[in-house]
């Protein structure tokens, strides 16, 4: 730093930024990225939540998910959509949503690409689920609950098709070019005769069993049987997304979040990772699809619009853009606020677009902050790090490597 | 020196098995020591009217220190860049052990044994220390996306593997106890040390290291340049981009100068240094500030 070491006296770290700048096309470290996502109030519960015993996180998870699968049965009389819309097909619509918020946060929230069009892999699960059960519709027949992976399998596949073309464009280049994507869904659905446009699928398959009464037990007004099958596979597909996250599928999602380049030159395969991460969003909105497109039971063109699609974007940012929990309430709230509230439903929009403003400018982040666990067996090291580092205040010298071992 | 160090600033321990050991303990590298690892050929790097890089040749052997000097705006770290496949050279070939990386991913570059810090730090600042290292690590594993759903075997293995290995680095550039901290919640210092870790969990066979003092006070650099070492002692080799030339002089085994894009010296340090065009270039003028 003295004079002597050349024509350069001040090389500071600041002058390397403003230097380097040119070469920085990601978000260095320490700067904007460190201003926003600051959740005291959550953060604490985060926190709290680490701290406390494996045992009574279990306990506590299971007494959520008892909850959660009681909800539609015990109607709550302040949180019950009744009597404008039915309780238990409203806990059905939260659910869709929530799984919609998950899939589509693999897409925003990990690898950080901004997919505008995600409405168009919700509608080919629908439209899977419809063409494969539905007596309108001239294929093959198969049980309404295989539809339920071949919906997946289809919109995989439709996910790698639109991701390979698209995915080499970043940041708004790509957004703007997703927002093709459910209108161009839309439009085949349109002019493709088998797809039967406006007329669209009656009588979509559900899955078997009859009830007492004989009206079948999936039946399209029959909210609860469904809501209970959705949360199951809610349920599932939240561990199998927590097992992503936590390996070096997840690392590479978040590092191109973080730093696209900077990730491609640790040896992160960045293309193949955001086609992945395409897929596997697109896998679970076709799910969440093809449980729509059997509760209603009607499928055409109508109901798969942009607006659907900005919706859905709205629910994963409103509930934090990178955190799984923070997705199911996003979408659970985003669907649940209209069929509660009937009086204002019609505002749903203005009051979404309030509500994203408000969040933006007081909780950038979402309700949620961005955390995810990518490390498997990582608490075990950051609990001896932390022994570690309680001792050395006693103690200085201590090795981690034998804490490790142990 | 070493015990003034474990007195002062940050610690550098060394862990008993080394690091190439516990970072990577299936090194195979295709060339004997002092042979040359990395060929630079006739690099050319244009910007449109701007020659960045102008023609440069020279070879880094296995197991040396190479400095690569030059005042601002040389091209030391479009350099960097060619060779790691951030930019395409105009024309010009790089090859490690013979084999040609040109046209190459980036990522295989990496995996083929290139990494590199760089000079603006870019950690992924929402990671924790221990997730970063971990990123650097994966480029080894092998673990499928399908394996990772279902937790197959492989992956548990590579998981726990990572844990101790990415600990161990983390250890061995000394900012273990700083393991659980977001990487953007780092000291500036640490962070620096963090992007060395990083790059040494890809296993490379060189390690590129951009500037990694900068910013720096004198006793933090001489530190790291202990570091840096230890490292090439592990049996790294090391291209060490380096603005202060006491310490470049001191720890490299070889020195390449660059200006404005063309190499105009290469040889050892005490030559370096008595070298009137290098003088001219890099040290003399200091009135002269095209910075
Ligand atoms: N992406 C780019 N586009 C255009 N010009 C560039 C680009 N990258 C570098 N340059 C130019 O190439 C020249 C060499 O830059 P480089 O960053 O390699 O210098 P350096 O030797 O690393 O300098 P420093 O000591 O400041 O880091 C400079 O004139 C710079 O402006
Ligand atoms: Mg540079």
């Amino acid at each position: 730093m003295s004079m002597s070491d050349g024509p350069k006296p001040l090389h500071t770290a600041k002058s390397e930024q403003i230097d380097e700048d040119r070469e920085a096309v990601g978000t260095p470290p320490g700067s904007s990225s460190a201003a926003r996502r600051k959740g005291k109030l959550f953060g604490a519960w985060s926190d709290r939540w680490a701290a406390l015993p494996r045992q009574k996180q279990w306990l506590f998870l299971i007494v959520v998910v008892a909850l959660a699968y009681l909800l539609p049965v015990i109607n709550p009389p302040f949180i019950s959509t009744e009597p404008g819309n039915d309780f238990p097909l409203a806990c059905q619509l939260m659910a869709i949503y929530a799984l919609v918020a998950v899939g589509l946060n693999i897409v925003i929230g990990y690898a950080g690409l901004l997919d505008l069009g995600y409405i168009a892999f919700f509608a080919v699960g629908s439209y899977t689920a419809a063409m494969l059960t539905s007596p309108d519709s001239a294929f093959i027949k198969i049980p309404y609950l295989w539809t339920i992976p071949v919906a997946m399998a289809v919109t995989m596949f439709v996910g790698v098709l639109l991701g390979l073309p698209t995915l080499r464009l970043r940041g708004d280049y790509l957004a703007i070019v997703t927002l093709g994507f459910g209108e161009i869904v839309r439009i085949l659905a349109t002019i493709i005769p088998a797809m039967k446009g406006q007329v669209g699928f009656q009588n979509v398959g559900h899955p078997p069993g009859v009830g007492a009464d004989g009206i079948p037990i999936f039946a399209n007004s029959n909210g609860t049987p469904w809501y209970w099958l959705t949360l199951t596979i809610l349920i599932v597909i939240l561990f199998l997304v927590g097992n992503l996250e936590r390996s070096r599928v997840g690392r590479s999602w978040i590092a191109i979040r973080e730093d696209e380049d900077a990730a491609e030159t640790m040896g992160v395969p960045t293309f193949k990772y955001k086609v992945w991460a395409f897929a596997m969003g697109a896998g679970i909105g076709g799910l969440a699809g093809a449980l729509m497109g059997g509760q209603v039971g009607f499928v055409n063109n109508q109901k798969f619009d942009v607006v659907t699609s900005i919706l859905f974007v709205a629910a994963v940012v409103l509930g934090g853009a990178g955190n799984k929990v923070g997705a199911i309430i996003g979408g659970a709230l985003v669907a649940y606020i209209p069929l509660r509230f009937t009086a204002v439903a019609e505002y749903k929009f203005l009051i979404f677009g309030l509500a994203l403003c408000l969040i933006m400018i007081y909780r950038s982040h979402g309700l949620l902050a961005a955390r995810q666990q990518l490390l498997a067996y990582g608490q075990k090291a950051y609990a001896a790090v932390k022994k570690s580092n309680d001792a050395k205040n006693a103690q200085p010298a201590t090795n981690l490597g034998e804490e490790l071992s142990k | 020196m070493s015990e003034s160090a474990e007195l002062t600033g940050p610690r550098t321990r060394i862990p008993s098995e080394g690091v190439a050991e516990t970072a990577a303990s299936e090194r195979d590298i295709g060339v004997k020591v002092g042979d040359n690892l990395v060929e630079v050929k006739n690099l050319t790097v244009k910007f449109g009217g701007l020659l960045a890089m102008d023609d440069v040749s020279f070879n880094i052997k296995r197991g040396e220190i190479l400095g690569l000097i030059g005042p601002n705006g040389a091209g030391k770290t479009t350099c960097f860049n060619a060779m790691t496949g951030v930019y395409k050279p105009t024309s010009g070939q790089v090859l490690l052990e013979g084999k040609l990386l040109n046209g190459m991913k980036q990522h295989k570059i990496t995996r083929a044994g290139l990494a590199r810090t760089f000079q603006n730090i870019r950690l992924f600042g929402e990671m924790t220390a221990l997730e970063n290292v971990v990123v650097g690590l994966d480029a080894r594993h092998k673990t499928s996306v399908v394996g990772a759903l279902l937790r197959l075997p492989r992956h548990i293995r590579e998981e726990k593997s990572a844990i101790e290995r990415g600990m161990a680095l983390l250890e061995f550039v000394g900012i273990a106890d700083q393991a659980a901290t977001l990487s953007r919640h780092l000291p500036y210092g640490s962070q620096r040390r963090l992007e060395i870790a990083r790059a040494l969990a890809t296993d490379p066979k060189v390690l590129c290291l951009d500037e990694p003092a900068a910013g720096f006070n004198p006793a933090e650099k001489e530190e790291l340049m202990q570091l840096i070492r230890i490292i090439r002692d592990d049996g790294y080799t090391v291209l060490l981009i380096e603005h202060d030339m006491k310490l470049v002089m001191g720890v490299t085994d070889r020195i390449v100068v660059l200006e404005f894009g063309k190499k105009i010296a290469d040889n050892i340090p005490s030559v370096i240094r008595e070298d009137p065009k290098v003088v001219s270039a890099y040290l003399g003028e200091p009135e002269d500030d095209f910075a």
